[in-house]
């Protein structure tokens, strides 16, 4: 389990900090000439439309783990997923992402202050968010483990989860994720939480 | 250099202008405001973190008795829980940040004062956390065999105050006073398989120790109920589905919980349902297989409270404990233990009291409030004491995970903040921070170790780990990370 987690987190620090570009020689697809999407293989069939059909495949299969930086330029309107953030302060900031982002990552990204102490790997609630209750049905079932750490996050509400757990897909364009007021000095209503 | 404008300190020559401290840092103005942070676990780092990205001209300075930063997340957090310690990889950015220095080694209250640090800096923020412990207060507390779970801990995660504690695992059953998370840790580090052990950045004379131990039975002891119980569902879990473990409670504990499970908030329903499952329900066949073979067992043992520490005639150590029997007053979280008269005697040959940690007091010119064991303050502004501040588990007590004391300090740094701009913090008068009391340090023949050294002794630890499949094998003895720190 310690090795898995540490594979995990170094992955994803490396990840965050280099560009996101598949190495495809390493993979066996490529070698078989099995992957469709390959440079090589578009190269040999002649495929116009190659290089967007690489970027899509890049977008989906990388993003559905570490997806951070987003990583190309070309913005194939089937790709895009608008999303929107509301701070602490009740500020909404509007988000173009992409198919495959990691709502943790994408936070980050953006400046938006979404902590992430544990890197994603279910063993904190620091990425606590509350999902507009039109989309909070369209995500998937979230595991016993993510359950787990939200029985952790302050101020839990029926539509909390973990931004880290939420990866995009084309039916969640427009989804909203709002950020807990969860210290003291935000407490509009005078509330004062009860001393531990 | 436009920061110059406007500036007070240009009417006389200003000390510190731009210029390369010893570790590159670059040293902007005078006029800079400059923070001090005692303490570098959590609370330190992120009260630090928000300072640094809410204004772009705060300098922040962090200093850490121990050569070694990240207090409880490198001594505290259980050696199976590296995911929990990725937090580091956030708290090692804000120290590497130009706007932030770290000075380990130097004890805040002995080499240097809180009122030095108050003349070299506009604002200090204590955040030094709780090194002691709650007394059990019953007779025999003192007698061999009875440990605190924070030295316990501390031992098992390298506190170098903690090396010599050798607990005597050399019983069968041992006991655990509390059942909070700092409680369950203790019961899953002594029954988890030592091939589990041995690759996590445990010490490796806990390791050896754990290999011998002959500890097979471990009750988990609160003074209330279920209901009451503190731990998180996350720890019962890995109680739960601890290999070679199999779970012994006792059923009419849990008389009348099923019931008064009805209106309870999800986090306390879904921990106290795990819990009638594991007590209550019949296993199914592959479970029962796993439970007849299990050698090690573990329980809750509820409505008990410690009342003398038993010892053996003969041999000067525990032999076991005596827990008056409670009844509970009311319900929920406010529900009261209450004695009934009743007593019972649990032998064992180990308790670990795992009832608190508890905050000292620094320095006598900080205000300290010894009944809660914390320093008095509101949203993080020390009553009475302008210009200091105070996180994490100094402010609001020791409880509470790393999103807590993260919350926490976000509001203590919000404070500031708020401080600052408003004028309550007097920014005008230009401080020295780190240079003068750098210059004080050298006089008292006190060397910090920066960020880059504590590098060394990171570098050093996972180089030692390598060979033995661990994550690191931390340095034990402050000595040894001196001297890698000079090397």
């Amino acid at each position: 389990m310690a090795t898995s987690a540490a594979v995990r987190s170094s992955m994803g620090l490396t990840l965050r900090l280099s560009r996101v570009i598949p190495d495809c020689s390493t993979c066996s697809l490529y070698r078989l000439r099995s992957c469709v999407n390959s440079a090589a293989n578009l190269q040999r069939t002649g495929s116009a439309d190659s290089f967007r059909t690489i970027n899509r495949h890049l977008q989906t299969s990388i993003g559905l783990y570490h997806s951070e930086e987003g990583s190309s330029n070309a913005e194939d309107p089937e790709d895009v997923v608008n999303v929107v953030y509301i701070d602490r302060s009740g500020q909404r900031i509007p988000v173009k992402a992409k198919v495959g982002d990691n709502v943790l990552y994408l936070a980050h990204k953006h400046g938006i202050e979404l902590e992430g102490a544990c890197e994603a790997s279910l063993a904190c609630s620091t990425c606590h968010v509350y999902v507009n209750a039109a989309h909070f049905d369209k995500l998937p079932e979230p595991e016993e483990r993510e359950d787990d750490m939200l029985d952790m996050a302050a101020m839990l509400q029926e539509n909390s989860r973990l931004g880290c757990q939420i990866i995009l897909t084309p039916e969640l364009d427009g989804i909203e994720l709002t950020l807990p007021k969860v210290t003291r000095n935000f407490y509009v209503d005078g509330h004062v939480p009860k001393p531990h | 250099v436009s920061l110059l404008i406007g500036c007070t300190s240009l009417l006389r020559p200003p000390s510190g202008s731009a210029g390369i401290t010893r570790c590159g840092k670059a040293c902007y103005s005078s006029c800079n405001p400059k923070v001090c942070i005692v303490g570098s676990g959590p609370a330190g780092f992120y009260t630090a973190q928000h300072i640094i990205k809410a204004r772009q001209d705060v300098e922040v300075d962090i200093y850490e008795r121990l050569p070694v930063p990240f207090g409880l997340v490198r001594f505290g957090v259980a050696p199976d829980h590296p995911e929990v310690k990725n937090v580091i990889n956030t708290f090692t950015q804000t120290a590497k940040h130009s706007r932030c220095s770290f000075y380990g080694n130097v004890n805040v209250g002995k080499d240097v004062s809180i009122d030095e640090l108050q003349q070299a800096y506009h604002a200090v923020v204590l955040s030094y956390g709780a090194e002691g412990n709650r007394s059990i207060g019953v007779p025999g507390e003192g007698l061999a065999g009875v440990y605190s779970a924070k030295d316990f801990v501390g031992w098992y995660n390298g506190l170098p105050n903690c090396r010599e504690l050798s607990p005597d695992l050399s019983c069968e059953t041992a006991v655990i006073l509390g059942q909070g998370n700092v409680a369950l840790d203790v019961a899953r580090i002594l029954l988890s398989p030592i091939d589990s052990l041995k690759k996590t950045d445990i010490t490796q004379p806990a390791l050896e120790a754990l290999a011998q131990s002959q500890v097979r039975r471990v009750l988990i002891v609160g003074r209330r109920g279920p209901m009451q119980i503190a731990c998180t569902i996350k720890e019962l879990r890995e109680m739960v589905n601890l290999p070679g473990t199999r779970p012994e409670m006792v059923a009419t504990d849990f008389e009348g919980v099923a019931e008064a499970l009805k209106d309870v908030p999800r986090p306390r329903k879904r921990l106290t349902e795990l819990m009638l499952k594991t007590a209550l329900e019949k296993p199914g066949e592959k479970e029962q297989e796993r439970r007849n073979k299990a050698s090690r067992i573990w329980g809750f043992r509820f409505f008990r409270s410690p009342i003398e520490v038993l010892a053996d005639p003969n041999h000067n150590k525990i032999a076991g404990i005596r827990l008056a029997v409670n009844k509970l007053e009311g319900s929920g979280e406010g529900a009261q233990a209450v004695l009934t008269g009743e007593e019972e005697d649990v032998p064992c040959g180990l308790v670990v009291s795992s009832i608190g940690y508890k905050s000292l007091s620094i320095d006598p010119s900080v205000p300290f409030d010894s009944r809660k064991a914390i320093v008095p303050n509101i949203m993080g502004r020390v009553q009475q004491a302008a210009g200091l501040y105070c996180s994490g588990w100094l402010k609001t007590g020791p409880t509470g995970v790393i999103a807590t004391t993260m919350n926490n300090s976000f509001d203590t740094a919000r404070s500031l903040m708020e401080d600052m701009d408003s004028g309550t913090l007097d920014l005008s008068a230009a401080k020295p921070g780190s240079q003068s009391i750098s210059a004080l340090l050298e006089k008292r023949g006190v060397k910090p170790v920066t960020f880059s050294d504590w590098e060394k002794i990171d570098n050093v630890e996972m180089m030692r780990g390598e060979a033995s499949g661990k994550p690191r094998e931390k340095l034990l003895k402050v000595e040894e990370m001196l001297q890698v720190a000079r090397t």
